[in-house]
């Protein structure tokens, strides 16, 4: 377990931007405590200086997980946001989308959303923007990308990808091994 | 009228004699206290209380002031020194400044105890003391008092022993002689060894025992002399940036771990100077946003292809309509003010 290095924290905060801009600072500087982000074994955790403390204890091959995973570290070093940030990222999110009842199973599933399952879309939302996806009574799904921009969403046709899919909560039970 | 005149210039030369005495004379009330070998001089008269209150120009005056008296005081006491010349009868005056009588502070702290040997432990450990051993031994043989060791030693000269038995159960064709000079030579060595593992020990540890005497030229390892090859280098002044190198030598400028791998902050080190240096990074990376906004110039081009296409579409469609002018009159209007109406409801609504 070790602190991010300069390169690998601006690696970090650019993933999170993408989601949150600059609402970063929101999770970097709280006013309910210090938090900080440590590396173990690839993965970046999120988690408060009491629980900091505590870890340190703990010796390294015993140590499992700690605080909330946000994403890990490639082996190209690219970071990789996981569903398990999503607690920490919804609240914060700048451009969201919501999608239909009928299409949030196969969202769920791992599926892109498609324009037939969009329900609603924040304005503005530039193509390749990282988006959150909500179901349409607010519950936060999981992540994606904008395939399209919001102007390009109305006119598209109903197959086309609108949304692609990063992350979303029905990981927890498809890859329960590999989520840490 | 001369008298008065002469009066006259006699006060104002006593006038200025006065001025000029003043200028040198300081009255205090206790004399000071001087270490002139320190050049000090100490005050302790009250300072005047009244005008030392609050910053302003009077309090300024009344410090210079007083550092003016008590440094006049303290030349006048080193005019007072037995003086000579420097350097020969051209020489400036100096004067000779008696040994400092006030105790300086350390200006660095002071060196660490050296760690004790691995013999020291040992002999702490088991009680062990240090016997105060006579410097003459009872010679019985010679009927004296010997050194313990050295010149005329008791026991006879080492060199001289013409006589050395074969211990039991070793080689009866083993030079004696031989096994004792080498096992001597492997005691030296030993002792040698220690003595300099001792000084790596005790240097390491950061005592002020320097690293110089640990081995004499000749007997360096690779690596000290690597070590030592890198430090002088350094020692320029341009710290070893434009030093000639060796034909085999790399040209990249030494890691500053030495070869070892990189190293990390500290785990639970200063989490608020943490904190600062992100957000400090946050607003290094906020500030490098693109001036362009990228969905509002996409945005605007959209807008200007729905308005090229509706201007085609009306076109098109009003050269339909000169084509077909007598079926499709009624219609034409219709379709052409729909167009219109469109183009111009969709840049408000875009």
């Amino acid at each position: 377990m070790r602190p991010l290095t300069e390169a690998e924290t601006r690696a970090v905060f650019e993933k999170l931007a993408r989601y949150i801009g600059e609402n970063i600072q929101l999770l970097v500087d709280r006013p309910d405590g210090t938090y900080c982000f440590r590396l173990h074994r690839d993965r970046v955790y999120y988690l408060s200086e009491k629980l900091l403390k505590v870890a340190a204890s703990v010796p390294r091959d015993g140590l499992v997980s700690l605080g909330t995973c946000f994403g890990k570290f490639t082996k190209t070093q690219k970071f990789r946001l996981s569903v398990t940030a999503l607690d920490f990222l919804a609240p914060y999110a700048k451009y969201k989308v919501w999608v239909k009842p009928g299409s949030e199973q196969s969202f769920l599933y791992g599926n892109h959303v498609l324009k037939s399952g969009l329900g609603r879309i924040t304005e503005n939302t530039a193509q390749y923007q990282g988006v959150v996806v909500y179901s349409m009574a607010d519950v936060p799904l999981g992540f994606g990308v904008a395939a399209k921009s919001t102007q390009e969403c109305r006119k598209v046709d109903p197959m086309a990808i609108v949304v692609f899919h990063q992350a979303d909560v029905g990981e927890y039970v498809r890859s329960e091994d590999t989520l840490t | 009228m001369a008298a008065v005149r002469v009066e006259e210039v006699l006060a104002a030369a006593e006038e200025q004699e006065a001025e000029k005495r003043r200028s040198i004379t300081v009255e205090k009330e206790l004399e000071l206290e001087f270490d002139l070998g320190n050049l000090l001089a100490l005050d302790r008269n009250p300072p005047p209380a009244a005008g030392l209150r609050g910053a302003g120009p009077r309090r300024e005056a009344l410090l210079r002031a007083l550092a003016r008296d008590n440094t006049q005081l303290l030349v006048a006491r080193l005019w007072e020194l037995p003086a000579e010349r420097a350097g020969g009868a051209g020489g400036p005056v100096v004067a000779r400044l008696p040994e400092p009588a006030f105790r300086l502070p350390r200006e660095k702290p002071p060196p660490r105890p050296r760690p004790p040997t691995r013999w020291e432990q040992f002999a702490r450990l088991k009680g062990i003391r240090r016997r105060k051993k006579t410097s003459l031994v009872w010679d019985e043989q010679a009927k004296e008092w010997r050194r313990r060791w050295g010149y005329r030693r008791a026991g006879g000269d080492p060199a001289r022993a013409w006589l050395a038995e074969v211990p039991e159960g070793a080689d009866p064709e083993e030079d004696q002689f031989a096994r004792l000079r080498r096992e001597k030579r492997e005691r030296v060595a030993r002792n040698e060894l220690n003595r300099l593992r001792n000084l790596a020990r005790a240097h390491r540890a950061g005592t002020a025992i320097p690293a110089a005497p640990l081995h004499p030229t000749g007997h360096q390892s690779r690596e000290e002399l690597g070590h030592v090859a890198r430090v002088a280098r350094v020692s320029t002044a341009s710290l070893g940036r434009f030093q000639p190198r060796l034909p085999k030598e790399s040209a990249e400028p030494p890691s500053r771990n030495g070869g070892r791998k990189r190293r990390f902050e500290p785990l639970l080190g200063n989490l608020a100077d943490e904190r600062s240096r992100q957000l400090q990074l946050l607003r290094d990376m906020g500030s490098k946003k693109p001036v362009l906004d990228i969905t509002r110039a996409v945005n605007k081009q959209l807008r200007q292809e729905e308005a090229e296409a509706a201007a085609n579409k009306g076109k098109k469609q009003s050269q339909r309509g000169k084509r077909g002018r007598r079926q499709q009159r009624p219609g034409r209007s219709g379709k052409k003010s729909g167009a219109r109406r469109q183009q111009q409801q969709r840049p408000a609504g875009g």
